[in-house]
């Protein structure tokens, strides 16, 4: 074992510390290209000549670039950072299957990020969203998975402690669930089996109202498992570290953990509501959809009052505000899920930019705020610094990307309903009052304002970028502590 | 029960995990294959001709789906704007489905006849020329590039292994009935065995360019049938939708 995964902290163990810094280092990347992409393509919205008329650039084609950046290369790189972190301490075993396993996921999971974003700009898909990449990517990925579901679930049978962490729980929810969901929905024939030229093209095996199914069986469970479930393994040790508190309430983690893994899967049909798909399963997907508020703000509930007894530090530690912040955007958007999968809310929200901003709400407010929160604890830990370079940049990149976010969501709001509402309107003698590129026309302000919350959004990363940057070659910014104000910290 | 048999045990925490989330999914998917009532009996439907296909997966691999959805509601609104209610018949031989989710543009499930083919090529080629507020992209590169489809009677023998009913002779002249289509009469093409084969077929050329079969060609002849294929003023609803 060479010095750069040696141990530290309490334990003597070797914990394999080189793996967590390559997937830091690559969800940062990641993670800048992925919020520039969403900015350029929100631009194209408002200004389409930004399409430059180009094969390789239009919105079509750049659209999965920007949802698998975001979603798959910077929180997938995420969750492999903090779940390897999280399991390997948590357990007081090292990383099972070594460096070999561990430098097989890394360079497989790049290798799966590169092959799919490539793809797509070239038109290779297969057309589903957010499960785009074509069966020959799909089966890299699928290799990679299998090795990680070695590495963590080995990790916790070597380990040292007798009871598995509730944050492993959830990340082992997250894994077995992605590769169960991955399989079902790209079950594929590749037309080369058949004699055919094209090596990339295959069709998928379901087609119509059971493909659609299969479709939002998995593209709601990959908001479920991967954006919800693996970041709550993350909200459940980085919070309570952060706050130096323990968890509120172990009862009420079994609880939310078992309703949360049930009830998510079903909710798939609230994103195929009043079309050809049976009557009976949206039903389902609706009554289950408000079902599932419960548990998510039992995760909520569970985050925030961690804090309990310690409010003042969200005034002295910006760090940890990033991750309150985030447990209350989830709060907000598993609050606003419901609402829009009751029948009727969804026949005004579905097909417009409501959704987009909800899905957006959560995933810059959420997904990206516990990141960021887990990377600027990560960062001084892994590269051995005392603390970050400063903790006033911090404070800047919070409140920047917040009121980006507000931006954002907002816009969406008023125009998605906006857009609805156009869509429905009967003029006087009962004609529909608005053809339908006057709605179009309509969105241009609020397509500006949304791109310009995403600049917003990117230029508080950047911030956190050149931090990162200072805090690893160990330049430290000489700074006023945050005190609390006297009626906080008096008492 | 104890929840700490789970706590000790890394295999039986991940049995436990699979089955609760297996089951949500057995119970909304299964049935959609075994109950009869879910894609409806109607004449009509039938598998995409090899240029519509052609067509077809370009629509796919642009990514036209991010802003089309192809799925009208049964609203009132949706019915006046886009016509009859799609049917889940309509997309049985769609893979994968089109249905969208997202309206940044307007649905498309029944825009077959409702413009020229002479309307699709300029609108594609530069959208804003018809239409001066749209915000879609230019698609002048599909006029462009030349489209073969030599192998198109594997992507058919593909398509039967996944359930699509084309028959040997169909295969068999997959390639013929590409360019038939695509370039009609004066490609030298047998065009009655084409409709034979695949009724209500638009035969071209599509993009006034008789020279040669584009991107675009396949895309407009794919355009130009959506919709089209179900008689609705014959079509009775069953269930729900009959009261």
């Amino acid at each position: 074992m060479n010095q750069a995964t040696t141990a530290t902290g309490a334990s003597d163990v070797a914990y394999n510390e080189d793996v967590v810094r390559k997937f830091v280092l690559a969800a940062t990347f990641w993670g800048v290209i992925g919020f520039i992409a969403g900015t350029f393509i929100a631009f194209q919205l408002a200004f389409p000549a930004l399409n430059l008329g180009l094969e390789w650039t239009t919105f079509g084609r750049l659209r999965p670039v920007h949802t698998s950046a975001v979603i798959f290369a910077f929180g997938g790189s995420v969750l492999f950072a903090t779940s390897f972190y999280v399991v390997q301490r948590t357990c007081r075993a090292p990383l099972f299957g070594g460096k070999v396993l561990a430098n097989f996921i890394f360079y497989g999971y790049q290798l799966f990020i590169l092959l799919a974003a490539s793809g797509y700009v070239l038109g290779i898909t297969q057309g589903k969203e957010y499960a785009e990449p074509e069966w020959y990517t799909d089966l890299v990925i699928t290799i990679v998975w299998v090795a990680y579901l070695v590495a963590f679930a080995g990790t916790l049978m070597t380990r040292r402690v007798s009871h598995i962490y509730v944050a492993n729980w959830f990340y082992l929810a997250f894994i077995i669930t992605i590769a169960m969901l991955h399989i079902g929905n790209n079950i594929t024939l590749p037309v080369i089996l058949f004699g055919g030229e094209s090596f990339a093209k295959s069709y998928i095996w379901a087609s119509g109202v059971q493909d659609a199914m299969t479709q939002w069986w998995y593209g709601h469970n990959a908001v479920g498992f991967f954006l919800t479930a693996g970041f709550l393994g993350l909200m459940y040790y980085f919070v309570p570290k952060q706050a130096n508190r323990p968890v509120y309430s172990y009862r009420l983690s079994i609880i939310h953990f078992w309703a949360l893994v049930f009830l998510y899967i079903w909710a798939g049909p609230h994103h195929l509501h009043y079309t050809s798909l049976p009557d009976w399963t949206q039903t389902l997907g609706m009554t289950f959809s408000i079902m599932l508020w419960m548990p998510s703000w039992g995760g909520m509930i569970n985050g925030l009052m961690t804090l309990s007894g310690a409010w003042e530090k969200l005034r002295t530690d910006p760090v940890l505000r990033f991750l309150i912040a985030s447990v209350a955007f989830y709060g907000m958007s598993t609050f606003e899920g419901p609402a829009m999968s009751i029948k009727a809310v969804n026949g005004l929200s579905h097909y417009t930019d409501w959704t987009v901003g909800h899905v957006h709400s959560g995933a810059l407010g959420w997904v990206a705020f516990v990141s960021f929160g887990a990377l600027y604890y990560l960062i001084p830990k892994l590269w051995k610094r005392e603390r970050l370079y400063s903790l006033r940049l911090v404070t800047y990149h919070f409140w920047i990307a917040t009121i980006g976010i507000v931006l954002y969501i907002t816009a969406m709001w008023i125009s998605g309903i906006m857009q609805g509402l156009m869509w429905r309107a009967y003029d006087d003698l009962g004609f529909l009052q608005y053809s339908f590129i006057e709605s179009v026309e309509a969105m241009h302000p609020y397509y500006v304002i949304r791109a310009c919350g995403g600049v917003l959004f990117v230029l508080g990363a950047l911030i956190m970028v050149w931090n990162f940057i200072k805090t690893i070659q160990g330049d430290m910014r000489v700074e006023d502590e945050f005190v609390a104000p006297q009626s906080a910290a008096a008492e | 029960m104890k929840h700490e048999i789970f706590e000790k045990n890394t295999i039986l925490l991940a049995i436990a995990i699979l089955l609760t989330v297996a089951i949500g999914g057995l119970v909304q998917i299964v049935p959609l294959y075994t109950i009869d009532s879910t894609i409806e009996k109607v004449d009509g439907v039938r598998p995409y001709s090899p240029l519509e296909l052609a067509g077809r997966n370009i629509y796919v691999r642009e990514g036209c789906y991010l802003c089309h959805s192809q799925q009208i509601r049964p609203f009132r609104d949706e019915v006046e704007r886009y016509g009859h209610y799609s049917l889940a018949a309509e997309s049985m031989y769609d893979h994968p489905f089109q249905w969208g989710s997202k309206r940044t543009g307007p649905d498309l499930a029944r825009v077959g006849g409702k413009y020229s083919n002479a309307w699709h090529t300029a609108h594609l080629i530069d959208p804003r020329a018809v239409v001066p507020e749209s915000v879609m992209p230019m698609y002048g590169f599909l006029a462009k590039n030349e489209l073969t489809f030599n192998d198109a009677g594997a992507h058919l023998a593909t398509l039967r292994a996944a359930g699509d009913p084309y028959t040997d002779e169909q295969i068999a002249q997959a390639a013929a009935d590409f360019t038939t289509q695509a370039l009609g009469e004066a490609s030298g093409g047998d065009v009655d065995a084409l409709m034979a084969r695949y009724p209500k077929a638009v035969v071209g050329d599509f993009d006034g360019d008789p020279s040669k079969v584009s991107e675009l060609d396949a895309v407009i002849a794919y355009l130009q049938m959506l919709g089209t294929l179900v008689d609705f003023t014959t079509y009775k609803p069953e269930g729900e939708m009959a009261r």
